[in-house]
C-alpha cells in the first residue's frame, strides 16, 4: 500500500451521525494507512510468539513437553493460543481485519485508476517555464503533430490542442501497486482454500510393506473440513528398498549423505507399476498428491517361541531412534498370544556394535555395519485386555516379571537365539530391515499460490520501477522562427533519473540537427 | 555428490578470509581518513546521473542529485576543521577503495575455494552464509560508489564486514566438509543467493539508518539526513523484491523439502516477520507523518528482525533450518 493520500479519521468519532455515519467512521477508520501500519505491525508482532513456543502443528511432542514441564504456565498459555498461535482466534482477527482494510484500499483506487487510464492527459498549464523540467529551443518546421508523434514513439499516451502537446507515461506503476496488492489477497484466499479442501498425513512403511491411499492406511490423518475419504488420490505403492548413506571417515563421521527409498508405484488401480527412487528433495507426485520422504530407522526382524514351542511372533519391529548420531534404536515387542504367559520385550538396537571399555556395548555409527540387539525380556500380563489404549512404542512393565536384564551381556547378533529362563520360550534375531516415515499431502492451493506469489513480485516490481510523467509542449510560430516550450513533472517522488530522461526527450524533440549541444539552461534539478 | 574434501583449497579459503578481513581493515582506515580530513564535498563535481541502463530496478527510488546541498555541508564544516584539506586524505579515500576492490576479491576468492574444496555450494552453513553475506553487503557499496557519491558509506561497510568476517571466523567456523541431504539441492542456489543479496543491501540501508539517527543537526563531514535517508530507502527499494523472492523461493524448496511450502518454522515466521516490517517501512515513508526519523526507526526494526532471523533464529530457536551447523 504505498498509497499516498490518507483518509484523516478523527478518532474521537462523530457525535449523533447515526449508524450509517459510525459505519462509515468505523470504515475510514480501518481503511486509513495508518491503521493499516498498525496493522502490519501488529500482524507481525502476533507471530512472533510462534518462533517461541512450541506449536501443536509442528511439534506436539514439544507441547506435551510443555505441559509435562511446567503445567501450571502451560495450562495459562493454551487458554491464550500460544500452541496453536497461527491458528488461534486473535491471530485469525490481525490478519483478517489487515486484508479488509487492504481491500477497503485496493478497490477504491482500482476503480479511480480504471478511470485515470480511460481518461486522456491533462491540457498544458499555462506556463510550462514554471515546472521543474523546462527547456525551450528553436525548431524549424516543427509541428504539433511531429512533437506528439515523437512522443509517442517514446510510448507516451498524447492529446494534443491547438498549440500545445500533453503526454503522459507510467500508468504501470499504479497498475503494478494494486496488482501487488489484489495478489496478497488471492494469496489468502489460495491458503485457506489449501487448508479447506487439502489433507496431509504421516505413514510408517517398513521394507517390503506397501501403501494404499485410503484414510484407514495412514498413522496419522489430518484432513481439511471439506475433505470426503473417497476423494484421496487412489494410488499405493511398496517399499522395496531404503538406502541411507553416511560420511564413513573423518570428523564428520556418520553425517547423512544421501538417502534413498526405492518404491514401486502403481498410480490407479489396474495402472501399470512404475518404479520410483524417493528422496529428500524429490517428492513423489501423483496427480498433485504428494509423498515426501521425512526421515527413517531401523526394523530389526525377530523370531519368538513361547513356552510351547509355537512361534508366537515373527515379523519386523520398527524402532525409535534415540541418538541420531549413532542410531541407537529402542523397540517394543508385545506378544500378547504367548502361552502360558504372555511375553513383552524392550530391545536396544545397535547398528554398528562395539564392546565399550566398561562392559557395555555402544553403537558407533549410523549404518547397519554389525547390528546387534540388547533383549530385556518380561513375561505376565501386558494389560491389553484392560480396554485402555497403549504405544506402541512402550511398554510398561510395573506388573511384569523381569526374565532377562541383556544390558551388559553380548548381544545378540543376526542369527543367533536367546532362550528365556524358566521355559518361557525364546528370542531370535532374523535379520534387519529400514523402516521410512513418510509425509503424504494433498493442497489444491499451492499452484494458485504460488501464481498468486509470482504477481505479487511482479507488481512490487514494476509499483517500485516504473515512474509516472507527464510531458507538456507549446509550439509557438514566431517571426520566421517556430519556437518550442517543453515542461515535464514527474508526479513520483525524486526523480533527477527523469530530469536525464527529459533531457534526452528534448534532445528528440530538437531533431538530429540541432546536436548534442546542450539546451538545458532551462533544465532546473528536480528537488 | 563428492564426500570427500580438498583440504588444500580448504585451507586456502580460510587463509584468503584472514586476509579479507584484513583488507577491510584497511579500507576502513582509509575511509575513515578520508572522511574526517578529506576535501569538503563542495569540491565534487556535481555528479550526472547515469541513466540505469540496465538496471531499470536501480532508478526506482530516487537518486541523490542534492550534491548542492551536500556541498554546502561539507563547505561548512570544512570551514570548521579549519579549511585545509590534505591531499593525502583524498587519496587514503582512492587508496580505500582500491583495498575493498582487493578484499573484496579475496571475499569472493575464499568464497569460490571454499566452493571448490567442497564440491558444492559455499551456503550450506552459518559460517559460510556469515561470510557470503559480508561479500555481499562489500559488493552493494562497491556498486553503489560507482554509481552515487557515497564513499562516506565506506568506513562503516567496511567495519561491518570486518566484524561480521570475525566474528564468523571467531564463532561460527566449521570445517569444510558436505551437507546433509535436505540442503542437497538447487534450490540452495536459488533461495540462499537472493537472501544473501538482499541481505547485502539490507546491510547497506541499516548502515546508513544509523548514521542517520547519530548525525546531529548543523555541519558534519556526513552528509545530510536527506541523502543518508535516500540512500537508505533505494537499497531497500531494490532489496525488498529479492527478499520477497527469496522467501517465495524458500517456500518453494519448502515444497520440494518438507511437504509444505509454508509451515511457521521459526526460520519462516522471523522471514514473514521482516518482509511485513519493511513492507511497514515503505509504506511508512510514503504516509505524510512518518518521514524521516519515525521511517528511520522503522528501518532499523526491520533490519533488526534481519539480522535475528539470519543469525538469532539459528542459534536460539530450534526448528527445521537448525541443521545450518552452529558450532
Amino acid at each position: 500500500m504505498t498509497f499516498t493520500q490518507e483518509v484523516r479519521a478523527d478518532p474521537a468519532g462523530p457525535a449523533g451521525l447515526g449508524p450509517m455515519g459510525w459505519l462509515r467512521w468505523a470504515w475510514r477508520l480501518l481503511t486509513s494507512m495508518r491503521t493499516a501500519l498498525i496493522l502490519l505491525f501488529l500482524f507481525a508482532l502476533a507471530s512472533v510468539p510462534g518462533s517461541i513456543y512450541p506449536q501443536r502443528s509442528i511439534s506436539p511432542e514439544k507441547v506435551a513437553q510443555y505441559f509435562k514441564d511446567s503445567p501450571g504456565v502451560a495450562r495459562w498459555l493454551d487458554r491464550l493460543g500460544l500452541f496453536d498461535v497461527f491458528t488461534s482466534p486473535w491471530f485469525a482477527a490481525t490478519y483478517l481485519l489487515l486484508f479488509l482494510s487492504l481491500a477497503g484500499c485496493v478497490i477504491p483506487r482500482a476503480a479511480a485508476h480504471l478511470r485515470e487510464v480511460r481518461r486522456t492527459p491533462p491540457a498544458a498549464p499555462r506556463n510550462l517555464s514554471r515546472l521543474p523540467q523546462h527547456a525551450s529551443f528553436e525548431a524549424p518546421g516543427a509541428t504539433v503533430e511531429s512533437i506528439a508523434a515523437q512522443l509517442r514513439k517514446k510510448r507516451f499516451r498524447t492529446v494534443t490542442g491547438p498549440g500545445w502537446v500533453s503526454a503522459e507515461k507510467g500508468y504501470l506503476r499504479e497498475t503494478g501497486n494494486l496488482l501487488f496488492h489484489v495478489a496478497l489477497l488471492a494469496l489468502l484466499v489460495a491458503v485457506g482454500a489449501g487448508g479447506l479442501y487439502g489433507y496431509r498425513g504421516n505413514v510408517l512403511l517398513v521394507e517390503g510393506n506397501g501403501f494404499a491411499n485410503t484414510v484407514a492406511a495412514y498413522d496419522r490423518y489430518i484432513p481439511g473440513q471439506n475433505v470426503s475419504a473417497e476423494s484421496l488420490e487412489p494410488f499405493s505403492f511398496t517399499l522395496s528398498d531404503f538406502q541411507a548413506t553416511y560420511v564413513a571417515t573423518g570428523d564428520r563421521r556418520g553425517q547423512p549423505l544421501d538417502f534413498s527409498a526405492k518404491l514401486r508405484v502403481t498410480d490407479r488401480p489396474g495402472a501399470r507399476e512404475r518404479p520410483y527412487d524417493l528422496r529428500v528433495n524429490e517428492p513423489l507426485d501423483v496427480n498433485g498428491t504428494q509423498t515426501y520422504l521425512l526421515g527413517h530407522g531401523y526394523a530389526p526382524t525377530f523370531k519368538i517361541l513361547d513356552g510351547k514351542g509355537q512361534v508366537a511372533f515373527e515379523g519386523p519391529v520398527p524402532c525409535l531412534t534415540a541418538d541420531q548420531v549413532t542410531y541407537t534404536s529402542e523397540c517394543v515387542i508385545k506378544v500378547p498370544d504367548a502361552v502360558p504367559d504372555q511375553l513383552g520385550f524392550l530391545v536396544r538396537f545397535l547398528p554398528t556394535t562395539v564392546p565399550a571399555q566398561d562392559g557395555s556395548y555402544v553403537s558407533v555409527f549410523p549404518g547397519a555395519a554389525n547390528p546387534t540387539a540388547q533383549v530385556f525380556a518380561f513375561s505376565g500380563d501386558l494389560g491389553m485386555k484392560s480396554g485402555r489404549p497403549q504405544s506402541v512404542y512402550q511398554l510398561d512393565t510395573k506388573n511384569l516379571k523381569p526374565l532377562v536384564m541383556g544390558l551388559n551381556t553380548k548381544p545378540l547378533a543376526i542369527g543367533e537365539t536367546l532362550p528365556l529362563p524358566g521355559g518361557a520360550g525364546s528370542i531370535q534375531l532374523t535379520g534387519v530391515r529400514e523402516w521410512i516415515s513418510l509425509q503424504i499431502a494433498y493442497d489444491p492451493g499451492r499452484i494458485p499460490a504460488l501464481i498468486a506469489a509470482g504477481l505479487s513480485v511482479l507488481g512490487l516490481v514494476l509499483s517500485l520501477t516504473v515512474r509516472r510523467r507527464r510531458v507538456w509542449a507549446r509550439v509557438k510560430e514566431g517571426e520566421g522562427a517556430t519556437e518550442v516550450e517543453v515542461g515535464g513533472l514527474t508526479r513520483t517522488e525524486g526523480g533527477p533519473g527523469f530530469a536525464e530522461e527529459f533531457s534526452q526527450i528534448v534532445t528528440a524533440l530538437r531533431g538530429p540537427e540541432a546536436g548534442d549541444a546542450a539546451s538545458r539552461q532551462g533544465v532546473k534539478d528536480a528537488h | 555428490m563428492p564426500t570427500d574434501v580438498n583440504s588444500g583449497l580448504a585451507t586456502l579459503s580460510d587463509q584468503l578470509i584472514l586476509a579479507t578481513v584484513l583488507l577491510y581493515v584497511l579500507a576502513m582506515i582509509g575511509y575513515a581518513l578520508d572522511l574526517g580530513f578529506g576535501r569538503a564535498r563542495a569540491a565534487e563535481p556535481a555528479r550526472e546521473l547515469v541513466p540505469a541502463g540496465g538496471g531499470a530496478v536501480a532508478e526506482a527510488g530516487e537518486v541523490t542529485t542534492t550534491d548542492a546541498r551536500t556541498g554546502g555541508d561539507g563547505t561548512g564544516s570544512a570551514a570548521g576543521a579549519g579549511g585545509t584539506r590534505p591531499a593525502w586524505a583524498a587519496r587514503a579515500g582512492t587508496l580505500a577503495v582500491a583495498l575493498s576492490c582487493v578484499g573484496w576479491a579475496a571475499n569472493l576468492g575464499a568464497i569460490v575455494t571454499r566452493g571448490f574444496a567442497v564440491g558444492r555450494w559455499p551456503w550450506g552453513n552459518m559460517y559460510e552464509f556469515v561470510v557470503a553475506i559480508c561479500f555481499a553487503a562489500v559488493t552493494a557499496f562497491l556498486v553503489m560508489q560507482a554509481r552515487q557519491p557515497v564513499r562516506f558509506l565506506g568506513a562503516f561497510v567496511s567495519v561491518a564486514a570486518a566484524l561480521g568476517l570475525g566474528f564468523a571466523v571467531r564463532y561460527l567456523h566449521v570445517q569444510a566438509g558436505p551437507v546433509v541431504p535436505a540442503l542437497n539441492s538447487y534450490w540452495i542456489a536459488i533461495h540462499v543467493t537472493a537472501a544473501i543479496f538482499a541481505s547485502g543491501l539490507f546491510i547497506v540501508a541499516g548502515v546508513s539508518g544509523i548514521l542517520f539517527l547519530g548525525r546531529k543537526d548543523g555541519p558534519s563531514r556526513l552528509p545530510g539526513r536527506d541523502d543518508l535517508e535516500r540512500v537508505a530507502h533505494r537499497a531497500i527499494v531494490i532489496a525488498f523484491p529479492i527478499w520477497t523472492f527469496a522467501v517465495i523461493a524458500g517456500a518453494l524448496w519448502a515444497d520440494k523439502a518438507w511437504g509444505r511450502y509454508w509451515g511457521w518454522d521459526p526460520k519462516e515466521v522471523w522471514a514473514f516477520i521482516t518482509w511485513i516490517a519493511y513492507a511497514a517501512y515503505l509504506h511508512a515513508r510514503a504516509t505524510a507523518g512518518w518521514r524521516g526519523r519515525a521511517a528511520v526507526i522503522v528501518q532499523l526494526i526491520a533490519f533488526g528482525c534481519l539480522l535475528f532471523n539470519l543469525v538469532g533464529v539459528n542459534i536460539f530457536l530450534s526448528g527445521l533450518h537448525s541443521y545450518a551447523q552452529v558450532p
